[in-house]
């Protein structure tokens, strides 16, 4: 298990570096430096600018300059905004988002979870086909249609819950929680449900029959541990799918967290900060699909032996 | 001789057409299926026809009329700035249509070669291609398709290559696969006894064989790649007026819904009907020509 985790950690080493140095350079391919929209800029002023932000040092110099406030954790100055750093703006953004991705990711696991063990236990009856067929509407309503579209139906018409806002009027946390949740639910039914399938029909569930045990107590004590593996694999591309998910719920509900920054910052071009940003969500994305692998290792028996057992 | 290459290319072409009559009947059966089958033919074409047959020009607009809720002379209503709501979606269709076909090609054509090399080379650079591939698959694409939007501004062709460059990824694993369990079997080896070389097998003998898996996985692209076009122009990043997409008509009709829903809901439709009829037709793919679920 230790080695798996060993190797893994190590695969994640290079695709991090990757990342940052891809991320840099195509920031620096972008035609127009950040000063030059700014019409009448003395060129005293602008080379001091660009000194500033280490502009006027030859590319290969920039780059190791940044890598070396990277390893400091230092993301860098914003352009648009002087005197705010990247830092600052992922550190007041950070918690909005972790706190809808949390939320959002519960709706999925109880919506998902449970119709996807339901599902599975009478394949092929309306018991299968009901919420299999919510979950195929769950995919194939994006978000940026199925939040607006409850905030026509519980915001303006029924006027049951605020329309947008992040902690401001009690509710307003519920729509952006949902529609972010919605669309992973319908994948984790989905997947959950051919797990289950998978498992249900192995030997060790037949004995575990055959010794007496109630249904409830197969599906719970024996089936679900296996039939959740896809589920558990899934979660690390579902964190990615997450976090990229809120820049749209955040965009249309106006939480102000990461997403609505990263939007931002793409919109104003503010360079800095997409670098940032960019660095900064990445290896958050990379190190949580390493936990979800070595989570869906450690559930796994088989691959668990294939690195050693425990 | 000659009586054997005839008896055995009868056999060969009876099985050829069976196998693929044999899904067409399995895919006949299934009603879900056909009703997605049905629904794209329908919108392709309304797409392809557009210039001759939607109801009002793209340009034309009648700023005195305004927003207007669906009626006989504007079926789906109209915009604010008093366009035909459906002259909207039909010219919209098309750019969402072209961004999911074109984009998908690309990703094909990318997915297959490289999946169809790694397979039938083998050992090092099989391992080699591969440990890319996995490296790939743990970049957040999303986020570097926003990159790229920005980098270098946000144009059509861009935006195609773009989306096309990231989904290629799952086409080459599922080609590779196969490439590995077909160039085992015997055919193959006798195609290489007969001394034809890697190039000519893998085209001749080896994508044809594999074309079901790659066939159903290519139904599945299409819609997530729409999705992908649509979310970017929903955040303003992808298509851009004047021309527009369904992203970007379902982004104008959220910010306008609280007075006229319709903008917001018949485009919204058009886009759902879309990627459901896409899903249900590749799931009754997959069923019909009997891929073993390989999706990841």
């Amino acid at each position: 298990m230790w080695r798996f985790i060993g190797i893994r950690l190590l695969q994640a080493v290079p695709v991090i570096l990757a990342v940052i140095t891809v991320t840099f350079f195509l920031v620096r391919m972008a035609p127009g430096g950040p000063f030059d929209s700014e019409k009448a800029v003395m060129p005293e002023v602008k080379a001091a600018l660009e000194a500033q932000y280490r502009l006027d040092l030859p590319l290969p110099q920039q780059y190791l300059a940044y890598l070396g406030d990277l390893t400091k954790g230092d993301l860098g100055p914003s352009f648009k905004y002087p005197g705010r750093d990247v830092n600052e703006l992922i550190s007041a953004g950070l918690p909005v988002t972790a706190e809808l991705g949390i939320y959002a990711l519960l709706v999925a696991l109880f919506l998902g979870g449970i119709s996807g063990v339901v599902a599975s236990l009478k394949p092929n009856t309306a018991q299968d086909y009901i919420p299999m067929s919510l979950a195929m509407i769950g995919i194939c309503m994006p978000a940026f249609l199925f939040g607006p579209l409850l905030v026509l139906v519980f915001g303006i018409y029924l006027e049951w819950l605020p329309v947008a806002g992040w902690g401001d009027i009690p509710g307003d946390k519920i729509l952006p929680s949902i529609t972010l949740g919605t669309a992973y639910a319908a994948y984790i039914a989905r997947l959950g449900r051919a797990g289950m399938l998978e498992v249900m029909s192995q030997d060790y569930i037949r004995t575990a029959r055959a010794k007496g045990l109630p249904e409830w107590q197969v599906v719970t004590r024996h089936a679900l541990r296996g039939g959740m593996i896809p589920v558990v694999a899934f979660l690390g591309p579902a964190f990615a799918g997450l976090l990229t998910g809120s820049f749209v719920v955040e965009t249309i509900f106006q939480v102000p967290g990461l997403g609505r920054f990263f939007v931002q910052a793409a919109f104003n071009r503010d360079y800095t900060m997409i670098l940032g940003s960019t660095v900064f969500l990445s290896t958050l994305i990379v190190l949580f699909n390493l936990l979800s692998d070595i989570l869906a290792a450690w559930m796994n028996p088989r691959l668990r032996a294939q690195f050693g057992g425990r | 001789m000659s009586n054997d290459t005839t008896i055995s290319d009868i056999a060969t072409a009876e099985h050829g057409t069976s196998l693929w009559k044999d899904a067409w009947i399995r895919l006949k059966k299934n009603r879900l299926a056909l009703f997605g089958l049905a629904v794209l033919t329908l919108f392709i074409i309304v797409a392809l026809l557009t210039p001759w047959i939607a109801p009002y020009g793209y340009e034309t607009q009648d700023l005195d009329l305004g927003a207007t809720p669906p009626s006989a002379a504007h079926w789906l209503g109209t915009d604010i700035f008093g366009r035909d709501l459906l002259t909207l979606i039909m010219y919209g269709g098309r750019i969402s249509l072209a961004v999911g076909f074109v984009a998908t090609t690309v990703a094909l054509l990318i997915g297959v070669t490289y999946g169809a090399i790694a397979g039938y080379a083998g050992g090092k650079i099989d391992a080699a291609m591969m440990r890319l591939v996995d490296i790939l698959y743990a970049l957040p694409f999303m986020i570097f398709i926003v990159l790229l939007m920005v980098v270098f501004g946000r144009n059509l062709l861009l935006l195609f290559l773009a989306i096309g460059a990231v989904e290629w990824l799952t086409m080459a694993r599922i080609m590779r696969s196969q490439v590995q369990s077909l160039r085992q079997q015997e055919f193959v080896e006798a195609a290489v006894s007969l001394g034809l070389g890697p190039a000519t097998i893998i085209r001749r003998h080896i994508i044809p064989n594999a074309l079901g898996p790659i066939i159903v996985y290519t139904t599945l692209t299409i819609p997530s790649v729409m999705l992908l076009e649509a979310f970017l122009s929903f955040l303003g990043l992808g298509v851009q007026p004047p021309q527009t997409s369904w992203g970007l008509l379902i982004s104008y009709g959220a910010e306008t819904m609280e007075e006229f829903p319709w903008l917001l809901i018949f485009p919204g439709l058009a886009l759902s009907l879309t990627l459901f009829s896409l899903n249900f037709l590749g799931d009754g793919l997959r069923d019909a020509l009997d891929v073993r679920s390989s999706k990841d």
